[in-house]
């Protein structure tokens, strides 16, 4: 596929992840004209009908801006990631999953074998022969394979340098455009491009910054699950009524819609400018807010959090510093 | 014959009371065995959980943590915040895989030296009986500072 009108070219590709990337970008309306107007999209699985061997076949950093949207959980995602890495000038970390591993990856908190047992084991699944991928399969034909699946996930810097980390599950569309009208200046030369691992689309403080709720003295005796509470003050900051908020940790940049809309914040544009462990800073503020000094109080009101990991890691596990839990990596 | 575990311990301590103490220990000739490396803070509650993560995450075998007993921290009550981030510190990597024994907690004023001595010891021999954690560790290898990175490592090669 050689270039046909002399436009920079765009590329955009999903590994391990839901798709909803490709839905926010799709969801910036009139804009999406402008990446059109001004980019030749020459790769995008979900949106246009491209071979893996296009992409083989194009010289090496002939596309300008491949968003790349997954976190690397088989070989296919491995591959991907090293030849568009080739093949792009500039090379976003789209998302969550590439950022920091992201809901996919939380089976890094699980072994191999447990996930496969999960999905071709479980009662609701009908499986008799209890037939498991395998790598490589043999048919008349020859060897077949299939991509192999690795123990554990990993973010796609874990795999290859990457210019730019843009957060968020999925990124906001508005913070999308913005970052597609930066890059349009640029290549017009009416900007110059941030400087190199940066993380766009998003700001440096968290997103208590952006959360409307008053905050005063927070005193926790319990920890309570949202669903639980009935009486919820919709002024209030949500940890000071003891809602497990992951506010104080969590990047600044989807302007606090969870806890405006009254739910907690989850931590999906995952850790904060200066934050070097998610889970870490999140365990400091909520040990700043347990009122107790009592150490068996204090693991009562730790019970009110069932699942810690999930609490502190649910967007960040593989990106995180000890990155997978012990049978994950004995998978290896 | 095999060679014996020698497990690698990060005990954190409190300027103000166990640093004092481990101080006291080598004054007085009290014998620990040299598996831990102690690092002094101000204060217990300085003690950032990520240190501890990272202890792990690079080598540690086990982390300690030390500070002054309980209604005596130099900063009033940073020693309590310490006790609640040690708390829910180890719930968290016990999920992830690591046995809580490799994590604890130890009070110690400065007069105990012979009390943190014994407390090394033993936590020294818990983690050996352990055996050794040999975290894997993923590096992030974002082009930029990986060039930066590269560069001055030759540079340094250089001068040698």
């Amino acid at each position: 596929m050689s270039s046909t009108n002399g436009k920079p070219k765009f590329a955009m590709y999903w590994a391990a992840s839901c798709g909803g990337c490709e839905i926010a970008v799709l969801n910036i309306h009139e804009k999406i004209l402008d990446v059109d107007a001004n980019f030749e999209v020459v790769f995008w699985p979900v949106a246009m009908d491209a071979k893996y061997k296009d992409v083989e076949a194009m010289p090496d950093k002939s596309i300008l801006l491949t968003l790349f949207n997954g976190g690397i959980r088989n070989r296919e995602n491995e591959e991907m990631a090293h030849l568009l890495r080739q093949k792009s000038q500039i090379l976003v970390a789209f998302g969550s999953c590439a950022c920091e591993g992201c809901i996919p990856g939380l089976a890094n908190l699980s072994s191999k074998e447990d996930l496969f047992d999960t999905v071709y084991a479980t009662v609701s699944t009908e499986n008799k022969d209890n037939i498991r991928p395998q790598f490589t399969y043999q048919v008349p034909e020859g060897d077949l394979h299939i991509p192999e699946f690795y123990p554990f996930l990993r973010t796609l810097d874990q795999v290859v340098p990457v210019d730019y980390y843009m957060p968020g599950c999925p990124p906001e569309s508005h913070q999308i455009a913005a970052v597609i009208d930066l890059v349009i200046k640029v290549i017009k030369g009416e900007a110059a491009l941030p400087e190199n691992g940066a993380t766009i689309g998003a700001n440096a403080s968290t997103v208590c910054d952006d959360c409307p709720r008053q905050r005063n003295i927070k005193k926790i005796t319990a920890f309570r699950r949202i669903q639980d509470v009935n009486n919820l003050d919709p002024e209030i900051c949500l940890l000071e009524q003891g809602i497990p908020c992951n506010g104080p940790a969590t990047r600044q940049g989807c302007g606090a819609l969870c806890p405006q809309a009254g739910a907690q914040c989850i931590g999906c544009y995952g850790p904060a400018d200066g934050v070097i462990d998610y889970g870490a800073r999140l365990i400091a503020a909520f040990a700043s807010v347990i009122d107790s000094n009592d150490p068996e109080e204090i693991d009562r009101i730790i019970d009110g959090i069932p699942d810690l990991a999930g609490q502190f890691y649910r967007f960040n596990l593989a990106g995180s510093l000890l990155g997978a839990a012990k049978p994950a990596w004995n998978g290896n | 014959m095999t060679q014996m575990f020698e497990p690698v311990i990060i005990g954190f301590t409190c300027n103000w009371c166990s640093y004092r103490a481990a101080d006291l220990a080598g004054t007085a000739r009290v014998k620990y065995p040299p598996n831990i490396r102690l690092i002094r803070l101000m204060c217990s509650g300085r003690l950032d959980p990520t240190f501890v993560l990272k202890a792990f995450a690079d080598g540690a075998d086990g982390v300690l943590i030390s500070g002054c007993h309980p209604g005596e921290c130099h900063y009033l009550e940073q020693n309590y915040k310490a006790l609640r981030r040690f708390l829910l510190l180890r719930r968290t990597i016990t999920q992830l895989g690591i046995e809580p024994g490799r994590l604890k907690l130890v009070w110690a004023s400065a007069a105990e030296g012979v009390q943190l001595a014994k407390a090394i010891t033993t936590m020294v021999e818990e983690v050996r009986a352990l055996g050794p954690l040999n975290w894997k560790k993923l590096e992030r290898t974002n082009g930029f500072h990986k060039q930066v990175d590269l560069a001055e490592a030759d540079s340094e090669e250089v001068a040698a």
